[in-house]
């Protein structure tokens, strides 16, 4: 592989863990503070991908699309979490499992009649369609570098909003002792609310500026889910720091596993079976530290 | 312990049904009656885990599926495999499968037992769906049924619909007499006080890991009997027999019907493909249906069908965390 071809993986592998890291620190936010496994997840993605595409068709801009679409499933997160999670929090993990499994079954259909079946494709906005060319035949887009760019600046909003400021230590507090940060006068039922919607804003958002680059598709919201419980559970529940750590890894295990031919003993490994190197690492991670990379022991 | 005098009476009406039910109804239903049962199996071997054990597995499909794949990929292609060989075959290899994967997923508790078992379950199904190495995201196709012959002899014939539904009854009542069996032998009480209080059983002198170990194996060879019989009465396997929707509407089975009870699942699994077969025939949007129904069980119906007319067990309302 020569050091071109080798950059303009690296960059695909990156951006493809960044973008893991958006919907994967919501499903870990999600864990870790409210102590709620949502299997719907995904879907937040796929709604947000689904809304860039009919939003953008409908107002001729995928900026503006974005910008409403945020909008739009921050209230949306905000109903559901009022409606239907907030009476999971004090119930066994089965019953959320069962409840957003439900909920799967529900806004795939719901996509079905709403969008139909069909696979769409989003147009890069016009500011962003160039290419850096790499050498005479090959080149970068540079909606792909936008993608990583702003990744990165959530990345680091998210972490000031956690650390630095006073919703950031409601919500710390809520995550280690629920009670006592109630007693306290913290409103955790709305730093509950709060948390919830920015999950899925987080996940909706990623599928909106992954639109343009893997289109729009049914099913696009359980594919990302699972690698995302990958992701955490490798990182680590209720890590943030954990998430980016191995969103990153498994960017770079699952670009490189589909693209390195691996040859051992003469026999060539195909690239399917490559692309199960995020279940490997999965493994080896669980068999060297079974409560994730970051994540605290368990009892 | 002894079943009370009621309960007799319902299971021996149950069963005259079942073994009735062929001489009443015609071909569709009996087949579906097939259906229902090897779902049953499956639906059963889940709630050794999560009912009784308290083990929540999203990924329980995956022996399901791998079972199917055996039977498919060790059948020749014109001709007859043999029942006994390849039902030995199929369960032993899940069993094998299951102790592999056991001893990963079983390292993990809680939320993450319940995303790595889904994860360890969608490998298989992308291995599966993405390599050749079984036709793919088609699935691949069984032309011949089995034979059950034992030395030129054949007790039953595995083409014939009423045969093949006793076949299954049968099993189904050997694995109901099973898990019976092992819920009131000590090993089973070991695995309710894991359900319960597992460092309480790991302060008692119990190797809790092992306990664990040899149900997640019996609880997936189980689910690999159902698979090979699954296959076997379709003719055909593919990827979405080891997806996450079958563990999921497995799960949803144990817990509609009232997990932690033997004969909660078998009503679970019994409603929810008399619901599914509902709801197709209303829309082709059957799936929104269904999805309601399981939100509101979730919200609604913690102890399922069978909390609704039998008394609520205690072991139950321990809400172990």
């Amino acid at each position: 592989m020569d050091s071109t071809i080798f950059l303009i993986q690296l960059l695909n592998a990156v951006q493809y863990g960044l973008l893991l890291f958006l919907v994967a620190s919501g499903l870990t936010l999600i864990f870790g503070i409210m102590g709620v496994i949502n299997l719907a997840h995904g879907s937040f993605y796929m709604l947000g991908a689904y809304l860039a595409w009919s939003l953008s068709e409908h107002f001729g801009s995928l900026w503006l699309a974005i910008a409403s679409g945020v909008v739009l499933t921050v209230a949306f997160g905000m109903v559901l979490e009022w409606l239907l999670f907030r009476r999971l929090y004090q119930r066994d993990h089965l019953y959320q499992v069962l409840l957003t499994y439900g909920l799967i079954l529900i806004f795939e259909e719901l996509r079905s009649i709403l969008w139909g079946d069909d696979v769409h494709g989003v147009r890069v906005p016009e500011v962003l369609s160039a290419s850096i060319s790499l050498t005479d035949t090959l080149s970068y887009p540079v909606y792909r570098l936008w993608m990583s760019g702003v990744c990165i600046a959530i990345a680091v909003v998210l972490y000031f909003v956690i650390q630095k400021t006073r919703l950031g230590m409601m919500i710390r507090a809520g995550a280690s002792n629920r009670e006592m940060a109630q007693a306290l006068g913290v409103n955790i039922g709305l730093v509950y609310r709060v948390v919830f919607a920015l999950g899925v804003a987080l996940a909706a958002f990623a599928g909106m500026i992954a639109a343009p680059v893997s289109s729009v598709f049914p099913g696009m919201g359980n594919q990302i889910l699972i690698i995302c419980f990958v992701v955490v559970v490798i990182g680590g529940i209720g890590s943030i720091k954990g998430a980016m750590v191995a969103a990153l890894l498994i960017g770079l295990a699952d670009t490189f596993g589909k693209v390195i031919d691996l040859e051992i003993g003469g026999v060539r490994l195909l690239p399917e079976l490559s692309a199960m190197s995020v279940y490997l690492l999965m493994a080896v991670v669980l068999l060297l530290r079974p409560e994730g990379l970051f994540g605290r022991r368990q009892g | 312990m002894n079943l009370s005098r009621p309960a007799v009476a319902a299971l021996l009406a149950g069963l005259l049904l079942l073994v009735s039910l062929p001489f009443l109804a015609d071909t569709f239903y009996v087949q579906f009656a097939t259906k229902v049962l090897i779902m049953a199996i499956f639906a059963m071997s889940l709630n050794l885990l999560v009912g009784y054990t308290g083990l929540v597995s999203l990924g329980h499909a995956a022996f399901f599926g791998v079972a199917g794949y055996i039977l498919a990929l060790t059948t020749p292609q014109y001709e007859a495999a043999s029942f006994w060989l390849s039902l030995a075959l199929s369960v032993c290899g899940v069993a094998l499968l299951a102790l592999l994967i056991g001893a990963f997923v079983l390292r993990t508790a809680g939320i993450y037992f319940i995303m790595v078992t889904l994860a360890f379950a969608q490998m298989l199904y992308y291995l599966f769906h993405d390599t050749g190495i079984a036709g793919g995201s088609d699935g691949i196709y069984i032309y011949v049924r089995p034979v059950a012959d034992i030395a030129g002899w054949r007790p039953f014939d595995l083409d014939n619909v009423l045969h093949l539904y006793f076949m299954v009854l049968v099993l189904f009542a050997c694995v109901m007499i099973l898990l019976r069996t092992i819920m009131r032998s000590p090993f089973g009480h070991v695995l309710s006080g894991i359900r319960v209080n597992e460092h309480r059983m790991r302060a008692l002198g119990f190797a809790t890991f092992r306990y664990k170990l040899v149900c997640f194996v019996i609880a997936g060879a189980l689910a690999g009997l159902a698979g090979y019989l699954s296959a076997l009465q379709f003719g055909v396997v593919n990827p979405n027999m080891l997806g996450w929707h079958l563990s999921g509407s497995a799960l949803m089975m144990v817990i509609l019907g009232g997990m932690g009870t033997l004969t909660g699942p078998v009503l679970g699994a019994a409603a929810i493909m008399a619901l599914e077969l509902g709801f197709q025939s209303v829309t082709k949007h059957w799936q929104l249906l269904m999805g309601t129904v399981i939100v509101l069980v979730a919200l609604m119906m913690p102890r399922g069908l069978v909390g609704l007319v039998a008394v609520p067990r205690r072991a139950q309302d321990d809400d172990d965390d």
